[in-house]
């Protein structure tokens, strides 16, 4: 009884805390995009306090500079540097489609709750997919360069 | 302000990196790709090609709004992130702490800057 009240006052657990970060459920493609936004932005701001740093280094002077570009050549680095490009891709393109869709844009036009019901999100979707095949896109060509180009 | 203004900020600051963070990430990361298309930009990494870049006034601008569009729009994003596991009582605490490292990384960011304009 006492475990009833308890509940009705605090009502059912609604959080499920940082597995809900990864964890999409039935929420499906959309929910899993805005994971991936999270975890490439966070990346991102990671390597931006570096970049910051690192990019502070030319103020050592040459010798100190040149010691740090050729640190960044070591395949160790080349392959964090392509990861790096591609989060960029993904979260860029994703984030455009984000500001547009949070505009109200790319959503078609508000419709009445007919059955079957076409919601935005179903009306959005063929966005979602021709971004996601330009970030493909770009990620290839990334490293096509990062890989092969610049070898 | 009001917390709807700070967010739309950020996606303020996100709109402006499309255009700052893409001719970045082309020249910086992707030169043998421009070299395939025509231009060839050199060695866009060596020390003196850095310097020499740092030396233009309309780089100098370029890269102060682009520090500070990205650390806003980041750190907001961190922020975000943090606020969702921070009880309400430490909410005040880590917004202070989220701008001081901001403050500090554009303030040195922009001192790099500033420093190598100056020559
Ligand atoms: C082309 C540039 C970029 C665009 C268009 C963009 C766009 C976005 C958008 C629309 C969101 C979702 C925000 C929301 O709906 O509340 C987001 C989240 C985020 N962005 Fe960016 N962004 C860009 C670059 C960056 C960079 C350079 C960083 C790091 C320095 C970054 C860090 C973050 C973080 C940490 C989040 C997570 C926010 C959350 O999950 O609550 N972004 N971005």
């Amino acid at each position: 009884m006492a475990e009833a009240a308890r509940r009705v006052q605090s009502g059912p657990p609604k959080r499920i805390g940082v597995r809900g970060w990864v964890y999409a459920g039935r929420y499906g493609l959309d929910r899993y995009l805005y994971i991936l936004q999270r975890a490439s932005g966070l990346g991102l701001i990671l390597y931006l306090f570096l970049h910051i740093y690192e990019t502070g280094i030319r103020l050592r002077g040459e010798a100190a500079w040149s010691a740090t570009m050729a640190l960044f050549r070591t395949p160790v680095f080349v392959v964090f540097e392509f990861i790096l490009f591609a989060g960029f891709v993904f979260h860029a393109l994703n984030g455009l489609r984000l500001i547009f869709a949070e505009l109200g844009w790319l959503l078609g036009p508000p419709t009445r709750p007919v059955y079957p019901y076409r919601t935005s999100i179903r009306r959005h979707r063929p966005w979602v997919y021709a971004l996601m095949v330009l970030t493909g896109l770009f990620v290839a060509l990334a490293a096509w360069d990062i890989f092969v180009l610049l070898d | 302000m009001r917390e709807s203004r700070w967010w739309i900020l950020s996606l303020s600051a996100a709109a402006l990196m499309v255009v700052l963070l893409t001719l970045h990430m082309g020249l910086m990361h992707l030169s043998g790709l421009m070299k395939v298309l025509g231009v060839d930009p050199g060695d866009v990494r060596s020390f003196a090609a850095v310097m020499e870049r740092g030396r233009s006034l309309a780089q100098m601008v370029f890269y102060l709004l682009f520090l500070g569009a990205a650390l806003y729009h980041g750190l907001y994003g961190l922020r975000s992130v943090l606020l969702e596991v921070t009880p309400p009582r430490g909410q005040g605490v880590l917004s202070g702490l989220v701008l001081a490292a901001g403050l500090l990384a554009f303030a040195y960011g922009a001192y790099v800057t500033v420093r190598t304009f100056t020559g």
